[in-house]
């Protein structure tokens, strides 16, 4: 009979039921080792579904028209004629930077403004509060601020706002606008203001950077994307960015759908490291009835008919903690939606998906079985005769082809999984691989301490540490599934604690005391000596003062851009050849950039007819041009021919101007321009004096605070961060889970030693402190493991993925070092609690 | 009349490290039909490898076991569970009933292996020749080693085997018991015709059979 023919049988099901008897509780204990990870996996799956549908649901909301047309400058009589072809309803949306102040409250910060125009947004509806501030503002009756600028200041309707040169009143917050995310908005407060009211603020003025919105409603016929490619041409001709609901349902679809694949990579290592525990949990269940298994067989039961009730009972298991997960996973899903506001463009309501529980559960009862093999198939290799002999070994017979089939599929379903999930081959081989890489580590470590606490215990310890540290190697000891299930744990969590730290310090690198912390933008040229002026009388320093001249590339190599943009062949992308350039000229280098090639000319005659500039390493390597290339820049219509005479490498991580296109002195003065000053401010308050001050004298200079970006940046990365540690949550719970049930075995497997010291005269304290020794070793020992992992880890996300420098955050490092054997020690004494404490008679009546 | 249980030659070496050693060397033993047999000698004479080899629960190094008509050295090691399962019971020094299965399933447990149903009866009356008719659904840690022990005999007896094996059957029970049990052994031995093969360091158990093979170093000695 072959092993799934017996699984059939009735009878190997009533043996498996009787056969767990005795040990129930310690196998319900055991199958919820996977519930954790399966109630992750439930909860993502339907939360990635209800995304899906809620995305395609509202993708027409998600823009809040059918196509936007953006651009830099005003609709000429082109863009006019364009609009007019396309018909359909249109709305218009004027927005820009410039500083907000609210006079009550003594308070001014950068904002976005947007004068808003026509019965945007067409689909979906401006969310705001009170509600009918949403009509107020646009009959000019006030603004509406962004939510979170509105309680930073205090702010309620009515309150008096000032924009520019126009006094108004607040009326009211805005929650939500069809199009954009909440926590980007966050990065630049929006004001809305109405398309009426933009004269009054007096905040237009020449050279100000201004992005022009027209959005569209389009009849159903023809469709969207049919107009977007038969005026795409036309579109480029005329520099407008466009976007569609269709387009934004993709990118956002495809964002999402890559952050739950991650976040469920995550959860698929807490089902893992769960099968890891029933796998543990089967061992020493199957260990315990080597002998039941030899009577079987003695009384004529077959090799498959034997294992078979095991492999039921492992089945069971995995069944048992599947649907336990598939419970709580419900019930968790619904906790999601908060765990991912902020994150997310509109709100969700998550549902209960049959298919994603049935799913899961199939994922959890699979990957039990196909673990807890590994140790049934000792089942096989049982003799009869170890009912007459205990002592009986068979004698292992070469490679167990069966033991490497089982290891074949377990890394053939890491590998499927994961590829499952990201869709890339080489993605979901690097996971599995990983993977496989951390459980050989955190085993071979395991291994190393029971082989170093049987070699150097040394003799002149006392008795309960090297009780406790033989523990460690003493037949059928814990050592390998505490030390693999803490240290993935650990290592996972402190991962993720370190690429956060990673992306934080690449944000923001720890900069010294001199670098800018504010820079005030869309300063005129007769503005520039005023606001030094005040600058210095305030006492804070000019760092970094630079001119703008913004431009455009008119022919590259002496190709018309048009051409080159046109041509598939040129392979540069099309951004780079159509965007805005916003260029200076100065004399020499800054302390964020070096001459890597060719020479920096310091300045020209004034008509020279080929002027010199350096060109920004990246920028040139897109535009495909090295030193002596020819290119032409338009300057409102004036063309500039240059020649590049030197490329630059700049730290774009130095906050202070910096520019892909440098241009001698000499050339640009009679351009028209304005200037961005650099400076620094000791703190919050002293940053609300200057922006103050600038608003009264110059309505229209804006001041970028880059503590408040970086505070809120980091708001972000942690919002983020809250959602991956709330999954990562999961894997450390089940490996508490498996901890646990590591720790009751161990406990009934040890019972029996500690009953003896008790019963020779050891005290309770005696017997707890060999187990502290045990447990705390083990959780130090997983701890490290983890944490050299995790540095490994760390440092190779940071280098390939995020291309930066790593450097271990040692506070984090510290704490897990020592809160993970903490918890160890607790949970190790907590559920070894009866055997110290009780009369040794007792137990051995209950053991016996 | 050909034999029950036919052992001619039997040899069986271990390997233990480099060296081999041999716990049985050229042992040959035939028990007929209703025979009793007893194997006895010092500890490690190779006692309790003969009974293995005997009942095919290992497979010698040399010699032949013919076990109620078939050659176990030319089967495998499930088909020679089935031969167990239909003509051969056991009973152990320790016991050996399983500690999750009440009095009455464990004596069912060689019954269900042949797929059979409806036998509950004969399990219930074979307890109740045994005296354990009210501990039907005891577990065996609720009995006594003595009783441990008669379940193990209902449990030998339930296919009506056409032998028995006893390894040590007294071993483990106080002399009142193990008198007791020993009669019940003989007493279903005559009335079901099953051959006895037990091994034993009891002399007076062994003079009760009708064969004593005596075993020394591993070697039949008479």
């Amino acid at each position: 009979m072959n092993p799934i023919a017996a699984v059939l049988e009735p009878w190997t099901w009533r043996m498996a039921w009787r056969d767990s008897r005795r040990s129930r509780p310690r196998l319900l204990l055991f199958s919820l080792s996977i519930t954790l990870g399966i109630a992750a996996l439930v909860a993502l799956g339907s939360m990635g579904r209800t995304l899906r549908s809620t995305i395609d649901e509202q993708s027409k909301a998600l823009l809040g028209a059918d196509l936007v047309l953006s651009s830099r400058q005003a609709a000429g009589p082109d863009e006019t004629n364009l609009l007019q072809r396309l018909g359909g309803e249109r709305a218009s949306e004027i927005s820009f930077a410039s500083m907000v102040s609210f006079p009550g409250r003594d308070a001014t910060r950068l904002a976005n403004v947007r004068a808003l125009t026509g019965g945007f947004p067409f689909y979906g509806r401006i969310e705001t509060e009170p509600p009918s501030a949403s009509e107020e503002f646009r009959r000019g009756e006030g603004v509406l601020v962004e939510e979170s600028m509105a309680q930073q200041f205090e702010l309620k309707p009515g309150d008096p706002v000032k924009l520019g040169t126009w006094t108004t009143r607040l009326a009211g917050t805005l929650r939500r606008v069809p199009g954009d995310s909440v926590a980007f908005a966050s990065l630049a407060p929006r004001v809305y203001i109405a398309g009426s009211k933009l004269p009054d603020t007096g905040l237009l003025r020449r050279g100000a950077i201004v992005r022009y919105r027209t959005m569209l409603k389009l009849p159903d016929v023809p469709p969207v994307g049919d107009i977007v490619r038969d005026n795409k041409e036309e579109f480029r001709r005329l520099r407008l960015d466009f976007d569609t609901a269709e387009k934004r349902r993709e990118d956002l679809g495809k964002a999402l759908e890559d952050l739950n694949a991650f976040l469920n990579l995550v959860a698929f290592v807490a089902l893992l490291l769960g099968a890891v525990g029933i796998a543990s949990a089967i061992q020493v269940h199957v260990q315990q009835r080597l002998g039941h298994v030899a009577v079987l067989r003695c009384l004529g039961a077959s090799m498959a008919s034997t294992f078979s009730i095991y492999l039921v009972q492992a089945l069971a298991l995995g069944a048992v903690g599947s649907l336990a997960g598939v419970i709580l996973g419900s019930a968790v899903q619904f906790a999601l939606p908060v765990v991912f506001r902020g994150l997310l463009p509109f709100p969700i309501h998550v549902e209960f998906s049959f298919v994603v529980a049935a799913r899961a559960a199939a994922a959890g009862i699979g990957i039990s079985l196909v673990f807890a093999l590994l140790p049934l198939l000792a089942v096989r290799r049982v003799s009869p005769l170890v009912a007459i002999r205990a002592a009986y070994e068979s004698a292992a017979a070469g490679i167990d082809w069966a033991r490497v089939a089982v290891f074949a599929s377990i890394a053939a379903t890491v590998f499927g999984f994961a590829l499952l999930q990201t869709r890339r081959w080489q993605q979901g081989a690097g996971f599995a691989a990983g993977l496989g890489i951390a459980f050989l580590l955190l085993a071979a470590a395991a291994r190393a301490l029971v082989w170093a606490a049987r070699r150097f215990t040394p003799a002149r310890l006392p008795f309960a540490w090297r009780q406790g540290l033989a523990s460690l190697h003493r037949p059928q000891n814990r050592t390998g599934t505490l030390i693999v299930s803490l240290g993935l744990g650990t290592f996972l969590l402190l991962t993720l604690q370190f690429t956060r730290s990673t992306l934080l310090n690449r944000l923001f690198p720890p900069g010294n005391d001199r670098q800018p912390n504010a820079i005030l933008f869309d300063v005129q040229p007769d503005q520039l000596d005023g606001v030094v002026a005040l600058l210095k009388g305030l006492g804070y320093p000019v760092l970094d003062e630079a001119p703008i001249v913004t431009m455009r590339i008119r022919t590259l190599k002496d190709r018309p851009v048009k051409d080159l943009a046109t041509n598939r062949a040129a392979r540069i992308p099309g951004w780079v050849l159509q965007r805005e350039y916003r260029s200076t000229w100065r004399t020499n280098l800054v302390d964020s950039e070096k001459l890597v090639a060719g020479r920096l000319v310091p300045r020209v005659e004034a008509g020279a007819a080929r002027i010199p500039v350096t060109l920004e390493q990246g920028i040139a390597r897109d535009l495909g041009v090295g030193v002596g290339d020819r290119l032409s820049f338009d300057v409102q219509g004036l063309a500039l021919e240059c020649e590049v005479s030197g490329i630059r490498e700049v730290d774009w991580r130095q906050v202070r101007p910096n520019f892909f296109v440098v241009f001698p002195a000499g050339a640009l003065e009679a351009a028209p321009a304005m200037h961005v000053v650099a400076t620094r401010v000791a703190d919050a308050k002293s940053s609300s004096r200057l922006q103050r001050e600038l608003v009264k004298s110059f309505p229209n200079v804006s001041a970028l605070d880059l503590t408040l970006v970086l505070e809120t940046v980091g708001n972000l990365v942690s919002k983020v961060g809250f959602a991956i540690r709330f999954m990562a949550l999961f894997t450390v719970m089940t490996g508490v889970v498996v901890l646990v049930g590591a720790i009751v075995t161990g406990r009934w497997q040890r019972s029996r030693e500690s009953i003896l010291l008790r019963t020779l005269g050891a005290s309770r304290a005696q017997v707890r402190a060999i187990l502290f020794v045990e447990y705390a070793s083990l959780g130090f020992l997983a701890a490290l493991t983890g944490l050299v992992l995790a540095a490994g880890g760390g440092w190779a996300l940071a280098h390939f993925v995020f291309k930066s420098g790593f450097q271990i955050p040692w506070l984090d490092a510290v704490v897990a070092l020592l809160a993970v054997p903490a918890l160890t020690v607790a949970v190790g004494l907590s559920t070894s609690r009866g055997i110290a404490n009780a009369p040794p008679l007792e137990i051995l009546r209950q053991e016996a | 009349m050909q034999a029950l249980l036919a052992l001619e030659n039997l040899t069986k070496t271990y390997r233990s490290g480099a060296t081999d050693l041999t716990v049985l060397a050229g042992v040959s033993l035939s028990v007929g039909a209703g025979e009793t047999c007893a194997i006895v000698g010092p500890s490690g004479s190779g006692k309790t490898t003969l009974l293995g080899l005997s009942a095919g629960l290992d497979v010698p190094t040399s010699g032949t076991v013919r076990l109620a008509g078939h050659d176990l050295g030319s089967l495998d090691e499930d088909a020679r569970a089935r031969v167990r399962n239909q003509h051969v019971g056991f009973v152990f020094q320790n016991f050996q009933l399983l500690p999750t299965l009440t009095a009455l399933e464990n004596v069912l447990v060689p019954v269900e292996l042949r797929g059979e149903s409806g036998r509950r009866g004969d399990a219930v009356d074979l307890l109740g020749r045994v005296g354990l008719a009210d501990r039907l659904d005891h577990y065996p840690v609720q009995l006594s080693g003595g009783e441990q022990q008669r379940v193990a005999l209902a449990r030998a007896f339930v296919n009506r085997p056409q032998l028995l094996f006893a390894d040590e059957p007294t071993g483990n029970l106080d002399g009142d018991t193990a008198g007791h049990i020993v009669d019940m052994l003989f007493e279903l031995n005559r009335t079901a015709g099953t051959a006895l093969v037990l091994v034993t360091h009891d002399l007076d158990l062994a003079a009760r059979c009708g064969q004593i093979a005596r075993l020394r170093n591993g070697r039949r000695v008479e």
